[in-house]
């Protein structure tokens, strides 16, 4: 059904690309850029994956820290999460690049902007694994505690399984989201995905032709994360 | 098998709210085989269960099994909680897991047996339970009377010092109520001492070889079961007979 739907999208595109003069030169005069495109990609994805890993972790340890016992721990993940969803990427981009990582020496471009994604999108993915944790029934938890298990193990057998379940379509969504916003790291110089378009297009003036498969190459790094969700979730579904 | 719970004091919530819903209970049990706890609701029944389970934390008092006194310190509390049996109202099964795996996930992961005597205790258990064509099924596949004795069936397959039922057929219609109470009755054959939270009098009559009347958070009357259906003692008793009996 996606794929349908953004097969047609993109066919509007090329019809409207048609109108607009999109020609042949145009895509050729791109066309010998496609080394800039290729290893922008990559980096995109590079920087995409290291960030989901980091994002996961922070998420995982800020939504436990909310369900901790100490007050002050509690309190703090509580701030991370409302500031960093109460800003505007671009926002903390710029902020923690030019402001923080410069304060205290951080001068690797790449390290730093995989940083900020991950604090970004680990606010997000706390929020997430807190609510899939909060959805576990409290019988649960009395069952595992009555058949002795301790707290890793209920969190291994009962929860997690069960929160999962739960999470999954907005965790997909929200991976995808990360691969999205990796595209303002552009701001900072990392030549991403789309700092290579637009390096590209400033060489050739060629609009269209930098952009469209701009959008192409997010869509297929965004679509197989929807279909992989889908495919997990008839996995992991059991009826309640 | 010895039961002691000594003034048990247990307070729910804080300020004006506060509760004393067991208040210096005293209960000696030198273990027959079943022990049915009853009373009206907010006696205390299914809280006092719970605190011999090990679920709840009493602000005063103490429980001994055998003699020895229940654990406060975590690592051994959970031993202590692993030792026993408890079936939960509403079953309370694992919903991601099969009726085999929710019965031998406490062997494996607690318990310490490796996979394939596991499997081989869950499955004897099952069968004697009559549920051996069920043990791939989930839960939602199974009727309320089925998900119970699966929830019966894990946790007999530990072998528990003790079973406890906390109103095990409430959540039931009438025909998977007798159908569970059956089953129950059956158990006595393992010998595993149990206690019952129920509102099932003529059951508690006939299976429970002692009775417990609480209420008030207090235990108002024990006595052998025949005795007490027949001439409760306490004014509670006679009153909450009269009612419950009425019909």
């Amino acid at each position: 059904m996606a794929l349908v739907l953004s097969m047609t999208a993109l066919l509007c595109v090329l019809v409207m690309g048609g109108t607009m003069g999109v020609t042949r030169a145009g895509w050729d005069s791109v066309w010998k850029f496609r080394g800039v495109f290729w290893s922008g990609w990559l980096l995109t994805i590079l920087i995409s994956l290291l960030s989901l890993v980091f994002s996961c972790l922070i998420g995982l340890a800020v939504a436990l820290a909310r369900r901790s016992r100490l007050l002050p721990l509690r309190s703090a993940a509580m701030l991370y999460v409302e500031v960093i969803r109460g800003t505007p990427l671009l926002a903390q981009i710029l902020f923690l690049f030019y402001v923080v990582a410069n304060a205290v020496g951080l001068q690797d471009r790449l390290v730093a902007g995989v940083l900020i994604l991950s604090l970004f999108s680990g606010a997000y993915l706390a929020e997430m694994i807190r609510s899939g944790i909060e959805s576990v029934p409290e019988s649960q938890l009395e069952s595992a505690k009555a058949i002795g298990f301790s707290i890793v193990q209920t969190y291994r057998f009962v929860i997690a399984p069960q929160a999962l379940r739960q999470i999954l379509p907005p965790l997909a969504g929200q991976f995808a989201s990360l691969i999205k916003d990796s595209s303002l790291l552009s701001i900072i110089g990392i030549g991403e995905f789309t700092l290579a378009a637009q390096q590209v297009n400033s060489a050739t003036y060629r609009t269209l032709e930098c952009y469209l498969p701009l959008a192409v190459g997010y869509l297929a790094l965004t679509l197989p994360i929807s279909l992989l969700s889908r495919v997990l979730e008839k996995q992991l579904r059991y009826e309640t | 098998m010895k039961l002691e719970a000594l003034d048990i004091t247990k307070v729910f919530g804080s300020g004006s709210q506060k509760r004393r819903v067991l208040d210096s209970l005293t209960l000696r049990v030198d273990f027959p085989h079943v022990l049915a706890l009853l009373g009206p609701s907010g006696g205390g029944k299914s809280t006092l269960l719970r605190v011999i389970a090990g679920l709840e934390t009493p602000e005063e008092g103490t429980v001994s099994l055998d003699g020895i006194r229940m654990p406060s310190e975590e690592r051994s509390l959970r031993n202590y909680r692993s030792s026993l049996g408890v079936v939960f109202q509403s079953f309370n099964l694992f919903p991601h897991m099969t009726a085999l795996g929710n019965t031998e996930l406490p062997l494996t992961a607690v318990h310490g047996l490796d996979a394939a005597t596991a499997r081989k205790r869950a499955l004897g258990i099952m069968e004697r339970l009559g549920l051996a064509d069920h043990a791939s099924k989930m839960p939602a596949q199974l009727s309320g009377g089925q998900r119970q004795r699966v929830a019966i069936a894990r946790a007999l397959a530990s072998q528990p010092r003790f079973l406890l039922f906390d109103e095990p057929t409430s959540a039931l219609d009438p025909e998977m109520t007798a159908e569970v109470l059956a089953l129950i009755a059956e158990l006595r054959e393992f010998g595993t001492p149990m206690l019952l939270v129920t509102h099932e009098m003529g059951f508690a009559r006939k299976v429970a070889d002692q009775v417990a009347f609480l209420a008030g958070g207090q235990v108002l009357e024990q006595a052998e079961a025949s005795d007490f259906f027949d001439n409760p003692r306490s004014e509670e008793a006679r009153r909450f007979l009269a009612k419950v009996l009425a019909y």
